[in-house]
């Protein structure tokens, strides 16, 4: 993908251990309920779900490629469907067809897409130039954005929407699940950012030492502020997703989508400091969970200790991703930054 | 191996240090007798850090064998160095500045007795004591922060045999003192010898401990190329055996006198960092600004590029006034800055060579939100080669360079932005000598061009080997210029520490 970046041993890269971990859950859930978990209808339903989570983890790669985090992407997704919702109920409603239908549709994707940018902007205000830690700024402004939505919804889920709206969750093209195409359409989209343009380039420049991007003059600033813009755009669409799936728009939608998100950056080996990581390692890390996931609901294990061993694998990937951790039980040098 | 003293508190036999491939200690013999003062001299690179970090249990040898009091260690860790008596006093003392200097004294000898309660008397008493063995009176209740350089130096010196230090290892000890001070720290050191407690000296500038030393031990690209008694030693046989050349470097060719002014300072002012800088730099000038640590030279690079923000006064490059505070604009109108550190302030460590020369390109590289990764890489490559940077692949992690092609990475960040104005700060700090000397070739030649250049260093050879003008800094204000062709090294350190 990059021949810019620095060259490293391909087993010992994150993305071929991923890919690894990917087939090996595959082989294991099919193994242990073939039937079932082979099944088309399971294969379906699994294209199906990823999308919203995944895209929500590309929100957070971007962010946490600068050495930040975006703990309100779930906010910014509930906010801007709520919105993008309220506006459909209020104007268009639920019979609206043809021409119309699809004008309002339009309209509304694009102001919760403008809602998504201005919450992330507003991530980005508060984190360059106030200089807030960004973990306990998005932390804050997620509670802020769903406290928003719950203000405007009452806290009750926005129904009645347009039929058309289902299009975006629930159709295939050429076989193809529609929010498939968009999350490819989306990954390849950052992954293109990160290595052809320059602004991608500053960003991972910026993650791997923000002190030496001040001293190369970089706009340091402006960049941050991008970089979460685009985490809330990505967010926002996500929102769209799920709002499209539901068939409503509510404000705590998804809340366990926040720890997963994290859990996909990490496990697909974006640096939580910052500098490193690929997008096809994102892709692979999705895929790995929406197996472990679907396995785990066919063995019926409850949502409660689904993220339980979330949380867990959270932990055990990040030690054996650190240095330390990648000694105890691997002998290899991970790519991490040295000298922190 | 030498010959080694029956009594020799610290042995060190063929230790070796290799990190990534690149050998910073080769096999070097090294010993200390109880009450012996030792200089391990070198220039930057040479090593010499190298060793004190493997004696001070911070890093690990490669290879080679470290006996302490008898004791042999196969690892060293900062624990076991320091149980063996053995305490390092670094360039920045490591004091805990918001302590009182009692408490700094006895801080660690108190941790180390497994105390969970804080006995006032007993670390006053402790701390007494120690003071009275250096023969210094210093008010125990006065916070760290608040003393001179000078005295932390010494509360840290008090730390060490607090800790019943058997040897004191002191890193640069006489940059950030005066002539007067320096002589009060050699009195005490005579003092600490007749009580047996060992020290060694690390500096690449010693002329000044030479007198109260018994050996002088010099490496030179981590190896040691001599040894013997200080008295055989004077400040040309050091310099030579440092640099491994006897002849001098080219001297500076004289400033065009008719020369455009590029920079213009003016009542540049820093609350508690500099105060009422005035001067100009003119096309194709170097300009040397020098003074001890904390004299502000560094706060001063810092402000002329923006990333410290003086309260008042002007720059101007050329006609054109520069907005105080502000590296883009600064480096949008043609101010260039290498910074003093490279590993954290300069370098993009794990990324590659041509990320870290191209960053500030990127955007000349981009057409209708494409990078052209063709004349990207062609001009870093470009730049590269005109700095003589030997490497394989451009592509390859920056850290895979020596200092020395590190530091060129740096500068053609800068190069390739066709700066007006060049601020180097501490230009080859970290380099090896061979790479030194050819740096300093790259100033001569880019001032021949037309870029004007500020040298910021304490290196006093190399403001003489590179400046037409040397600014002296001391205590924040400029108090002496000098003309780097008719002034010797030692005048000029005069001036600096006076």
């Amino acid at each position: 993908m990059n021949n810019l970046s620095p060259k490293n041993n391909m087993f010992s890269s994150p993305e071929a251990r991923l890919a690894v971990i990917a087939i090996v859950v595959f082989i294991t859930m099919a193994a242990l309920s073939p039937e079932r978990f082979l099944s088309p209808q399971n294969m379906t339903s699994m294209a199906f779900q990823f999308p919203e989570f995944a895209i929500l983890a590309l929100a957070m790669t971007i962010t946490m490629l600068t050495g930040g985090i975006d703990l309100s992407v779930v906010g910014i997704s509930n906010l801007s469907a709520v919105i993008g919702a309220t506006i459909l109920t209020q104007f268009a409603g639920p019979d609206i067809a043809g021409i119309e239908m699809a004008m309002w549709i339009g309209i509304a994707i694009a102001i919760s897409i403008s809602v998504g940018m201005l919450a992330g902007l507003f991530n980005g205000i508060i984190i360059a130039i106030f200089g807030l830690p960004p973990i306990l700024a998005t932390l804050g402004s997620g509670l802020v954005f769903t406290g928003l939505a719950v203000a405007l919804t009452g806290g009750s889920a926005v129904l009645g929407l347009p039929s058309g709206v289902a299009w975006l969750g629930n159709e295939t093209v050429f076989g193809v699940p529609v929010p498939v195409i968009l999350f490819a359409i989306l990954a390849l989209g950052l992954s293109f950012l990160l290595a052809r343009t320059s602004f991608g380039l500053k960003i991972q420049m910026y993650g791997t030492n923000p002190l030496a991007a001040q001293f190369a003059a970089l706009d340091v600033n402006r960049l941050l502020m991008k970089v979460y813009m685009v985490s809330g755009v990505y967010s926002a669409i996500a929102g769209m997703v799920i709002m499209s799936r539901a068939n409503s728009a509510k404000a705590d939608y998804g809340s366990s989508y926040l720890l997963l998100a994290v859990l996909i950056a990490v496990l697909g080996g974006i640096n939580p400091y910052g500098g490193y990581g690929r997008i096809i390692g994102v892709v692979l890390a999705v895929l790995s969970m929406q197996f472990l996931s679907s396995g785990l609901n066919m063995l019926q294990v409850s949502n409660f200790s689904r993220e339980l061993i979330w949380g867990m694998l959270l932990i055990f990937v990040m030690i054996v991703n650190t240095q330390k951790g990648f000694k105890l039980n691997l002998g290899k040098t991970p790519q991490t930054k040295s000298g922190k | 191996m030498d010959f080694v003293p029956e009594n020799a508190l610290v042995i060190m036999e063929g230790v070796t240090k290799n990190y990534d491939g690149v050998v910073a200690l080769d096999n070097v013999d090294f010993t200390v007798s109880p009450g012996e003062a030792v200089c391990l001299v070198g220039e930057n690179g040479s090593g010499k850090s190298t060793l004190i970090k493997i004696l001070a249990g911070v890093e690990q040898a490669t290879s080679g064998r470290i006996t302490i009091g008898g004791k042999v260690y196969d690892t060293l860790s900062p624990r076991l160095s320091a149980a063996a008596g053995v305490m390092v006093i670094f360039q920045d003392f490591s004091l805990f500045p918001n302590l009182s200097v009692a408490e700094n004294i006895a801080f660690s000898t108190q941790l180390g007795k497994n105390r969970r309660l804080f006995n006032k008397k007993h670390v006053y008493e402790i701390a007494r004591k120690t003071l009275d063995r250096v023969g210094v009176d210093i008010d125990l209740g006065t916070i760290v922060e608040t003393l001179p350089v000078a005295h932390k130096q010494l509360v840290a010196i008090c730390r060490a045999l607090a800790s019943n230090a058997r040897l004191i290892i002191m890193d640069e000890p006489t940059t950030a003192l005066t002539e007067r001070e320096v002589s009060i720290l050699l009195d005490i050191i005579r003092r600490l010898k007749k009580d047996g407690v060992a020290v060694i000296f690390v500096s690449h500038k010693l002329a000044e401990v030479l007198e109260v030393s018994e050996k002088v031990v010099i490496l030179r690209n981590g190896k040691k190329v001599a040894q013997g008694p200080a008295s055989t030693f004077d400040a040309a046989s050091l310099t030579r055996n440092m640099t491994g050349r006897d002849v001098a470097e080219a001297s500076p060719r004289p400033i065009d006198p008719s020369a455009p002014v590029l920079l213009h300072v003016k009542d540049l002012h820093k609350e508690g960092a500099f105060e009422n800088i005035n001067f100009d730099l003119h096309e194709g000038e170097v300009l040397g600004v020098s003074g001890l640590l904390g004299s502000g030279r560094t706060p001063l690079a810092k402000a002329l590029f923006g990333l410290v923000v003086p309260e008042k006064g002007m720059i101007k490059l050329g006609d054109k006034s520069i907005v105080l505070g502000d590296p883009l604009t600064a480096a949008a109108a043609g101010i260039g800055y290498v910074p003093e550190d490279r590993l954290t302030e300069g370098l993009f460590l794990t990324q590659s060579i041509v990320r870290n020369v191209s960053i500030g390109r990127l955007d000349n590289h981009q057409n209708a939100g494409l990078l052209n990764m063709k004349s990207l890489f062609r001009e870093s490559g470009d730049w590269l080669k005109r700095l003589k940077v030997k490497t394989p692949d451009i592509g390859s992690p920056v850290t895979s360079l020596s200092g020395g092609n590190q530091q060129r990475v740096v500068l053609s960040r800068w190069l390739s932005r066709a700066p007006k104005v060049l601020i180097l700060n501490g230009p080859s700090v970290g380099v090896d000598v061979g790479s030194k000397s050819e740096i300093h070739d790259i100033i001569h030649e880019l001032a021949l061009s037309g870029i004007g250049i500020i040298v910021i260093s304490d290196d006093l050879p190399e403001l003489l080997a590179t400046c037409q003008r040397i600014l002296v800094m001391k205590s924040g204000v400029i108090t002496d210029e000098v003309s780097g062709k008719n002034i010797t090294e030692d005048e000029l350190a005069r001036r600096m520490a006076s």
